[in-house]
């Protein structure tokens, strides 16, 4: 009886999953629809199309500029995350130590916090401290929200993690450093590679903590809502489905790099 | 002391920590101070008032309050109806592919949030996707959807899907199935499996996706901004304008104590209520 329902129920729920996805990605086509379009204003169905937008993109030196910025920030915000948030998944989830537990809550409260509100109050702490916001505050700003994100992300792959491995590489005379080395590290990569990728693109997309923490340099989020705000110009979803191409290549690139990675470290083993 | 320090685990939550200390509970408490100063000052050294607090009472601050908080609810109820059927898809129905479908529910979180705002205003506006499809296809003029309370709503919706998504798979796959087989063999009705059983055991999943959603929505800044025009002013905004416009640091802070005592209270609630070491490594 219960099998017959299920069977019933089965469809539905595949049907409203796709549109759930279509819900999803509905926004992202009308920018990158709007990007290709010729009119300064945009209009559906569109007339008439052109890549005239991106050929201004990509000589304009204010772009460049953006982008570099937006960059140099998230290349940063990932070196340092994925250290710091590689020893944080160890005492998350690895070792058992006595105040565990306020650590895991402690990780846990920025990723629960409103991240404007977040903003701001760095915003005041820095003013306070008397340091000058630019786009090196924005790593920090970033970090406070995107560590916790990345430990969680590790520990994940921590927790699966059999820590015999290394004591077993321990006794036969490897020092800690090798077994760091050799055992956890190559052990943990998935998480450290998925947290990376993670960091980067968080990193890259934010808005609302590069808002208040920026200064005077900018990124492509806060350029994008500046437009937005002020009128719309082509460039805006261009500039859009730039940052989206971007990240795709990011993930792209990665998720095969990491394939052959695994094929490699699989031959090693065998 | 010296003994708790040279743990593995204590040594390797050092990093962290500190950079938490410095980057988020310094912060935190800096505007806890700010909150109790005179209005419009920019000095931690001054004799501690409640002005701040009474005027945001007295005067019509509170109604961006209640406004984020109905469209926090609102936005809460709907997603966890919307996501449910998904969830319980991705938990027990979809195998294999379950992995795929998370894949594709994630690629759009690392897209810039208000990037895909501006999809959705491209899609509402007047002569934009929406309206322009139906002008040329049925040649039905719509009303403006844009800058609506419907719109924002329609964005917290959106952006935060993901976050009432994937604790609802976590807790419906700690529902074990042989469980619900052995209820519906003792004759136990769908209803009854669903309501004593599948309801239960997910709850933690469920209380993290709605607390998570709830909390991020109450704190949200852009949907209202970029969706929602001038409409309606969430508290964000509020605490915005305050900390930049009107200078005025005392009020934007107190604006802030009161969102993250808000807030927080609810976080403490749930900590106490959840195992992370059972959710997070399904132990």
């Amino acid at each position: 009886m219960q099998n017959e329902k299920r069977n019933f129920a089965k469809p539905l729920i595949v049907v409203w999953t796709a549109f759930i996805v279509l819900f999803l990605y509905t926004p992202m086509v009308s920018v990158v629809l709007a990007s290709f379009s010729k009119k300064r204003y945009f209009q559906f169905p569109v007339e008439s199309w052109t890549t005239r937008w991106y050929e201004k993109a990509f000589v304009s030196l204010s772009v460049r500029d953006l982008l570099a910025t937006s960059f140099s920030v998230a290349i940063l915000v990932t070196i340092l995350s994925v250290v710091m948030a590689f020893f944080g998944a160890l005492a998350f989830a690895r070792y058992d130590w006595k105040g565990r537990k306020l650590f895991q809550k402690i990780i846990l409260l920025p990723i629960f916090f409103p991240q404007a509100v977040l903003g701001l109050a760095l915003l005041l702490w820095f003013s306070v401290l008397g340091v000058t916001t630019s786009w090196v505050t924005a790593v920090f700003a970033h970090m406070v929200w995107i560590v916790p994100i990345v430990t969680l992300i590790i520990s994940i792959q921590v927790y699966s993690f059999d820590p015999s491995l290394e004591e077993a590489a321990i006794d036969m005379g490897a020092t800690r450093l090798q077994t760091l080395w050799e055992v956890t590290l190559p052990i943990l990569s998935p998480g450290i590679i998925s947290g990376s990728v993670f960091a980067f693109l968080l990193s890259w997309g934010n808005f609302p903590l590069s808002l208040f923490s920026t200064g005077a340099d900018q990124t492509v989020p806060e350029w994008l809502y500046a437009k937005m705000v002020s009128g719309y110009t082509p460039m805006v979803p261009t500039l859009g489905s730039l940052m989206m191409g971007g990240a795709t290549i990011t993930l792209f690139v990665s998720y095969v790099a990491y394939t052959l990675f695994r094929a490699r470290q699989k031959r090693r083993l065998a | 002391m010296i003994r708790w320090l040279s743990q593995p685990g204590v040594r390797a939550a050092i990093p962290a920590t500190m950079f938490l200390l410095i980057g988020f509970i310094g912060p935190l408490l800096m505007v806890l101070g700010y909150s109790f100063m005179p209005p419009r000052t920019f000095s931690l050294a001054q004799v501690p008032t409640f002005a701040n607090f009474i005027s945001i009472v007295t005067d019509s601050y509170y109604l961006s309050f209640v406004w984020s908080i109905f469209l926090s609810v609102l936005a809460v109820s709907l997603l966890l109806v919307i996501c449910y059927p998904v969830a319980y898809g991705m938990a027990k129905i979809f195998g294999p592919w379950a992995n795929i479908v998370t894949m594709i529910i994630v690629v759009p979180l690392l897209v810039s949030e208000n990037i895909r705002l501006f999809g959705w205003v491209l899609f509402l506006l007047k002569n934009g996707i929406a309206d322009g499809s139906l002008q040329y296809l049925f040649g039905i003029k719509l009303p403006s959807l844009l800058y609506t309370v419907p719109s924002i709503v329609l964005g917290l919706i959106y952006v935060y899907l993901p976050f009432m998504l994937f604790p609802l798979v976590i807790g419906l796959s700690m529902v074990p199935d042989t469980l619900k087989e052995a209820a519906s063999d003792l004759g136990a009705s769908r209803f009854q499996i669903f309501r004593e059983i599948e309801l239960p055991l997910a709850m933690p999943g469920i209380m993290i996706g709605c607390m998570l959603t709830f909390i991020l929505s109450l704190g949200s800044l852009a949907e209202s901004k970029i969706l929602g025009g001038q409409t309606v002013i969430m508290i964000a905004d509020d605490i915005e304008s305050a900390f930049t416009f009107a200078q005025n640091w005392p009020k934007g802070s107190m604006l802030s104590v009161i969102l993250i005592i808000f807030s927080g209270s609810l976080v403490f609630f749930l900590f106490r209520r959840i195992d992370l070491d059972r959710i997070i490594g399904g132990r």
